[in-house]
């Protein structure tokens, strides 16, 4: 039945992937994900895993050789942060195009310039696009269950996607939690072993990565949408059989206190703890307020969405990247664009926070729910606590 | 030239657009794209395969004489090889002339 131990949550998910028995990682380090790219190494220089480490010359290669392993049909798995990912991006959207069920773990980053090491969501949200499932975790416990869901999300037939588990740097990485660890026999109980649709191999000719002429590319384009859209089936389906395995709930969209919530916040990521708290406090102060957590990001869950914001008047979005000209933050633009034609929607108000490892406090959460209630925000959206 | 045969639907294309049938692009035939083809001059030719070499077509070959020739099938008249014809034994002459 596992164990609770204290770990660091970057070792915490190369444990997790160790759980998974993956049989390549191809990483290279890059701060704040080192640890996790050290960890994978020493897990393999051990001989705790059947593994090939590869040591690459940077995040481009990585990816690159992670698609050639994955495309031979080997348990493959990556990592990387904030200019990491987007060296990677070229890679990506072929990662999904060929939909090889590579599994990324992402220690969120800011991405420069200035130069920034910590955290916020300005590396993954440029990638939004490239067709991965997108996960993100608001603890280590979530880092560990993610990462062993991601490998069973991914290379389900009905899915065969690449999954990124997205644990926010420092905030995340850097803790050291009270994870329950699961057991080998446990994980291989939810994990079968890798079976994958096709792979390189002399015996059974196959071409991956061809060229796509005008008469065929959007017809791609749009199996690899129809794939990733119904991707969320196969999600709910696999957080259900965590839930009954392991005890712990998964949803899209995890409410908090929002039964008769008139103005909910929304997070992605390890905020969501510290706006719970905050919740509480305007609890204490009779204010009807609730908050949802964003868990899955891609495919976005517009279903879970409009149910989890019914009867509520405010919604108090908060993004940790910017979309700089653009409509607001990332989460607040899908979020209302989600919500257009929901009859009875909330107004959405949008909170740019936390960004490049800038503190937020409960009472930053309790602040900015009191001043969306009263409808101050000036703006579409708003840098909050930005000095000026 | 026969007519490639895409999958006519979005469901009819293989997970990754993988294909499974070895040797498939041959019935692509990029000869189509040309706008000029390489005319050989025999008399000039001193057979040294320079054009064969650098055919990034890899549509040149040797006939049982020893001079070479291209398939026009998958000819895309890039003139690369006559640009490196030593002898000058190639010229790229217009389609529609």
């Amino acid at each position: 039945m596992g164990k609770r131990v204290g770990m660091e949550v970057a070792i915490a998910s190369a444990e997790a992937a160790a759980l998974c028995r993956f049989e390549v990682a191809a990483v290279y380090p890059i701060t704040p994900q080192s640890h996790v790219a050290e960890h994978l190494s020493d897990i393999v220089n051990d001989g705790r895993v059947d593994a090939s480490f590869m040591t690459v010359e940077s995040e481009h290669s990585a990816l690159s050789a992670a698609v050639g392993s994955s495309a031979t049909g080997a348990r493959t798995v990556t990592a990387t942060s904030s200019q990491g990912l987007l060296f990677m991006s070229e890679v990506l959207p072929i990662a999904s195009a060929m939909r090889l069920p590579i599994v990324m773990i992402i220690a969120n980053r800011a991405v420069s310039g200035p130069i920034n090491i910590w955290n916020d969501h300005s590396d993954i949200m440029p990638m939004r696009d490239t067709g991965w499932i997108s996960l993100f975790a608001e603890n280590g416990q979530e880092v560990v269950d993610m990462t062993i869901q991601a490998f069973r999300i991914g290379e389900d037939r009905r899915v065969m996607l690449p999954v990124n588990v997205n644990m926010d740097g420092f905030q995340l990485t850097h803790m050291v939690e009270p994870i329950n660890m699961p057991d080998q026999e446990e994980v291989d109980r939810f994990l079968p072993p890798y079976v994958p649709y096709a792979t390189l191999h002399p015996d059974r000719v196959v071409s991956m990565g061809t060229l796509g002429m005008p008469e065929i590319y959007a017809e791609a384009q749009k199996s690899k949408d129809v794939a990733i859209v119904n991707s969320i089936h196969v999600i709910r389906e696999v957080w259900k059989e965590w839930e009954a395995q392991f005890g712990r709930k998964y949803e899209p969209i995890q409410s908090y206190r929002t039964e008769d919530a008139e103005i909910a916040l929304v997070t992605m990521g390890s905020m969501g703890e510290t706006a719970e708290v905050g919740v509480d406090e305007l609890r204490k102060q009779g204010v009807k307020a609730g908050l949802l957590k964003i868990r899955l990001w891609r495919p976005f869950p517009f279903d879970e969405l409009k149910k989890a914001v019914k009867g509520i008047k405010v919604l108090a979005v908060t993004d940790r990247a910017c979309s700089f000209g653009g409509p607001g933050g990332p989460v607040f633009s899908e979020i209302r664009s989600a919500l257009y034609d929901v009859p009875k929607r909330p107004k959405i108000v949008n909170y740019i926070i936390g960004l490049g490892g800038r503190d937020v406090q409960v009472e930053d959460f309790t602040a900015m729910v009191l001043r969306a209630a009263k409808g101050k925000l000036s703006e579409p959206y708003e840098f909050y606590g930005v000095r000026g | 030239m026969t007519e490639k045969k895409w999958p006519e639907t979005w469901q009819e294309v293989n997970p990754g657009c993988m294909v499974f049938r070895p040797g498939s692009a041959l019935e692509y035939h990029t000869g189509s794209w040309r706008a000029k083809r390489p005319i050989w001059d025999n008399a000039k030719c001193i057979k040294c395969g320079v054009c064969y070499i650098f055919c990034p077509e890899g549509c040149i070959t040797e006939d049982a004489d020893g001079y070479f020739v291209a398939n026009f099938d998958y000819c895309k008249g890039c003139g690369i090889c006559a640009h490196e014809c030593w002898p000058k034994a190639i010229v790229m002459v217009n389609e529609e002339d």
